[in-house]
């Protein structure tokens, strides 16, 4: 009978990069979790914005896939610059 | 938000491939992650540890904030409210990370406030001066970097990364404190004899916040193979000893404790024998100030108890507004 | 223009300024470790080392304008609660979460308009830190104004402890707004804003406020006066006892 919603945390620690996730809280609502996130997560200056999701709306791949998922990508060599012999002189290609 | 669809693995057979297969991921010093398979009892003694670490933050933040209404200056007050407030932040960063192995923070909460979670024995010893702010920043912030620095590596992903973030926070608060120390021993007599019987209080009780010595300690062993522990309580001590008393020395401060002497062939400190019953009483309950550091942290719970159901009520309010408006 | 300002008249509104940020620091500060819940905990503690911050800066433009050789903790740690000269409103005990939230609803809404004001002061250092303040005072009006929406618009307790906390703090929001002689000297030189257009803003700001939360205001009530001249109310004695325990106990004393 949780009185306080959980959410999850991301901030853009400067502009140029992603937002990141850096933790959870517990809010009534979206803008009491930004207020809160805001004073729990940037005490330091860490950001410049601030998202905040419901914890409840973030669906997550199964950990039990994640060979049968993410290894098939493995061999697939040819994806990468380096699978291409070039001659010498083209070399910075 | 990892926390849904765990199976409760408690009265099965754990599968030996699995368990096979998890020590060796933690032997490769791979994190384990909420969603990963992970033993009952390794989920069971994380959620003890973190838990029992996130309530004496929590806990924590009592002894120093006896004297934010009184710090000295205006500098000593805001370094002191900020890193009280630190301690909360951190409480919370640590309850976000045992949340996500499908406990909640209400179960959290409800368990210290009955008395059935525990905390750090320290936060149950008073603070009668401002000399206290000095010495907890120093030694008992000095202890729990001693115990949180290896935290950082710990094998559980989310404990590790909060630990992270709570070291590089906490690295002023150990400096504040011993700084306060500095002042004070530079004082006047009234202030170093402040000084020197704060010393005196919080010497043997920071000692006691490494644990039970090696041969008592009953969840070591394991811990240790599973890498949320990576050093004994008695290595710990020792090294926080052997940094510690140069400090004092520095200070001029005595370290109340006949029997400390450097041994020329360990290369350590010796020290005289913890009272560990004094220990084994305050975790039990019977410390100083146990009654009055559990009733302070009901009276915030109950009597902020409307405030997060007319919070949660507001909520609720709006979007059945919201919903019959697009209706 | 600056050498034409009157010093000792801007040396007692600083005092002002600092004395009504520290006394509502101080109060904040006392929620430290018991908030309603640990995020709001953390919240408030930031508002209150924001306001303690306000309080070190304007004590500090103080003390270089004192003749005598002062600094800021000499002037927070060292005067009398006749020496203080913050309204009435800003001492009051924290009270309830509702009382502290709805204090700090009509002290955001003052300090934005006032800070907004004062940025433009003709004395340079003064206005540099009222742009400084007023950044930080915007967050605490918007968390001010969410709380006061969400206290006013849920349960039926949180509701009639927010009107409550409004009937009784009503009547000391007038003094925020009062002047004397050597703040009427300041405004003529373009040091401060006018209070009467400041009043005009705050009223219409707040009284839009409370329509929209549906609290009513109290029609009669004793109201607040004094804070200007060194007349408090009993708890600044007891708030300032606490607060400077040990610069009075152990006189001359480095911290």
């Amino acid at each position: 009978m949780s009185e306080l919603k959980l959410y999850e945390v991301f901030i853009r620690a400067k502009s140029g990069l992603n937002h990141r996730h850096v933790g959870s809280l517990h809010a009534s609502d979206a803008q009491m979790a930004l207020l809160n996130a805001r004073d729990v997560y940037t005490r330091r200056k860490e950001g410049v914005s601030i998202w905040v999701v419901e914890a409840e709306h973030v669906t997550a791949s199964n950990p039990e896939q994640e060979h049968e998922w993410f290894d098939p990508a493995e061999d697939k060599v040819y994806r990468h610059p380096t699978f291409y012999p070039l001659d010498k002189e083209v070399e910075n290609m | 938000m990892y926390s849904q669809g765990l199976t409760d693995a408690k009265g099965q057979e754990e599968p030996a491939d699995l368990l096979a297969e998890f020590q060796a991921k933690i032997d490769r010093e791979e994190k384990i992650e909420p969603r990963d398979w992970m033993p009952a009892a390794y989920r069971k003694t994380l959620i003890r540890q973190m838990s029992q670490h996130a309530h004496s933050e929590i806990v924590g933040q009592l002894p120093e904030g006896n004297w934010i209404t009184r710090a000295p200056t205006l500098n000593r007050k805001m370094i002191l409210l900020a890193k009280v407030q630190d301690e909360a932040g951190h409480g919370l960063y640590i309850y976000s990370a045992t949340e996500t192995l499908g406990v909640s923070r209400d179960q959290l909460t409800d368990e210290l406030l009955t008395g059935k979670a525990k905390y750090s024995s320290i936060f149950n010893y008073p603070t009668p001066s401002w000399a206290d702010m000095g010495a907890i920043g120093w030694l008992v912030d000095g202890a729990a970097i001693m115990n949180q620095v290896p935290l950082c590596r710990a094998s559980y992903g989310p404990y590790a990364r909060s630990m992270v973030r709570i070291c590089k926070e906490e690295s002023f608060h150990q400096r504040q404190g011993y700084e306060i120390m500095t002042v004070l021993a530079r004082g006047s007599q009234a202030q170093k004899d402040m000084a020197q019987r704060a010393l005196n209080r919080t010497w043997w009780p920071s000692l006691m916040m490494f644990g039970p010595s090696d041969k008592d300690s009953k969840h070591s062993e394991q811990s240790m193979k599973w890498k949320i522990k990576r050093f004994s309580n008695d290595d710990l001590r020792q090294k926080f000893i052997d940094a510690t008393v140069p400090q004092a020395e520095h200070l001029g401060l005595t370290i109340p404790d006949p029997d400390l002497k450097w041994n020329e062939e360990t290369g350590h400190y010796d020290h005289g024998e913890i009272d560990f019953n004094e220990l084994f009483q305050v975790i039990k309950g019977n410390g100083p100030c146990n009654k009055e550091r559990l009733q302070a942290r009901i009276n915030a719970h109950e009597s902020g108890a409307w405030v997060r159901e007319a919070a949660a009520v507001f909520q609720q309010l709006q979007s059945e507004k919201n919903k019959s408006e697009a209706a | 223009m600056t050498n034409s300002i009157d010093n000792k008249a801007l040396y007692a509104y600083l005092l002002r300024l600092a004395d009504s940020s520290l006394t509502m620091g101080q109060r904040l500060a006392e929620w430290c470790g018991h908030g309603p819940y640990l995020e709001e905990d953390v919240a408030l503690t930031n508002v209150s080392l924001d306001m303690i911050g306000h309080a070190n800066i304007f004590y500090q433009m103080a003390a270089e304008l004192s003749d005598e050789a002062q600094t800021a903790d000499e002037l927070a740690f060292l005067r009398d609660a006749h020496q203080y000269r913050n309204p009435i409103i800003t001492e009051l005990p924290k009270g309830d979460f509702a009382f502290t939230m709805m204090k700090q609803y009509f002290m955001d809404t003052f300090n934005f308009f006032l800070y907004e004001g004062l940025s433009q002061s003709s004395h340079e250092p003064l206005a540099l830190a009222a742009q400084k303040a007023l950044m930080e005072v915007k967050y605490h009006l918007k968390r001010s104004e969410t709380w006061l929406e969400r206290l006013s618009l849920s349960t039926e307790e949180a509701s009639k402890r927010i009107q409550k906390a409004l009937d009784d703090l009503w009547f000391y929001t007038p003094e925020l707004f009062e002047t004397d002689a050597t703040m009427n000297k300041l405004f003529q030189q373009g040091v401060i804003g006018d209070y009467g257009e400041l009043k005009k803003k705050w009223d219409s700001h707040v009284q839009a406020h409370m329509n929209h939360c549906e609290l009513n205001l109290p029609e009669t009530g004793w109201v607040a006066t004094g804070g200007l001249e060194g007349e408090h109310s009993e708890h600044l004695g007891y708030m300032l006892a606490e607060m400077q325990f040990l610069q009075r106990a152990y006189p001359n004393s480095q911290w």
